[in-house]
């Protein structure tokens, strides 16, 4: 009874996955085809879209959560996060500011 | 029943799923390091794409005219439900280990898309470099290539572990060792569609923008 429910609950996890996963990946593109937003606005929307895509797909179909079972992996991946954040706003800072010196 | 013919570990009750779970979390976690390290490979890649955007096309063609929204969109929605596909496969394995049919047709569903993704990735670039973008003609091309096609190669290689699976599980079945190893394939390909989510949004749907 217990596996029959572990069975039915982690299905209903994939599929709400996949519903998720393709409403957040139409949005922005209909946005960028059809929507008649500013380019930067466009560009807010699509980049906190895959963020939140992003997040769907941890949760969802590699089952990362703040249960006891997964919080090692959590802990890896805020970290990865951190210096994801460092490195890659570090260079866009450096270089961005470079260009517009440079003209 | 003779002894010889092999027999396959069933799951008999949720207790020892969970056993089975936590024996394998340490292996599962030092696959995970292996997969934020790699995430940093496409981190950096994505910095030096966003670098070279818009100011190194070096008068050649930008990606508003390259980029084609309807293949690309195409080739997401192909690895988003091949993750779906692996998510059953991986349900199938964890509940149902006796219908081996089942895994492996799951299986076979999850290696048909992503060989059809790469077919169409591979068809894209010939299209590219037919119009003359191919990656020495501007920075911003060569930082295209180098984070699209590093990404194709990680689908290719999870393509090719997939087929290792397959042969595995008709010559092991379903073992533990096997179970494992399917287990680390999922997180894999999970990932790379969790890469390609990125790239379909930075490369593509901001190329169009």
């Amino acid at each position: 009874m217990d596996r029959l429910a572990g069975y039915r609950q982690e299905l209903r996890r994939y599929r709400a996955g996949l519903l998720l996963a393709i409403i957040l990946t139409a949005v922005p593109t209909v946005m960028v085809r059809w929507g008649g937003f500013s380019a930067s606005a466009t560009l807010m929307w699509v980049l906190a879209l895959v963020l939140i895509q992003i997040a769907v797909h941890l949760y969802c179909f590699l089952h990362i959560g703040t249960q006891r079972s997964s919080r090692d992996e959590l802990g890896l991946i805020l970290f990865t996060a951190v210096i994801v954040l460092l490195m890659v706003g570090g260079t866009l800072l450096v270089f961005i500011d470079q260009m517009q010196r440079m003209g | 029943m003779s002894s010889s013919t092999p027999t396959i570990p069933v799951p008999m009750n949720p207790d020892h799923v969970i056993d089975k779970q936590r024996e394998e979390q340490p292996r599962l976690l030092g696959f995970w390091v292996f997969l934020m390290s790699d995430a940093l490979i496409f981190a950096l890649l994505f910095a030096v794409y966003a670098t070279m955007m818009t100011h190194a096309t070096d008068g050649g063609p930008t990606g508003k005219q390259l980029f084609d929204l309807k293949a690309s969109l195409i080739e997401t929605l192909l690895l988003l439900v091949s993750s779906f596909t692996f998510g059953m496969a991986s349900l199938n394995v964890m509940y149902r280990p006796q219908r081996l049919r089942m895994l492996v047709g799951w299986l076979g569903v999850t290696l048909a898309l992503g060989l059809a993704f790469l077919a169409m990735e591979l068809n894209d670039f010939r299209l590219l470099i037919a119009q003359g973008a191919s990656a020495q003609r501007s920075g911003f091309l060569s930082a295209f290539y180098a984070l699209v096609s590093t990404h194709g190669l990680h689908v290719t290689a999870g393509c090719v572990w997939l087929l290792l699976m397959l042969v595995q599980l008709k010559v092991f079945g379903l073992d533990a060792r096997v179970r494992l190893r399917l287990k680390c394939l999922a997180l894999f390909w999970h990932f790379l569609d969790v890469i390609w989510v990125a790239i379909y949004g930075i490369v593509y749907l901001q190329g169009l923008i």
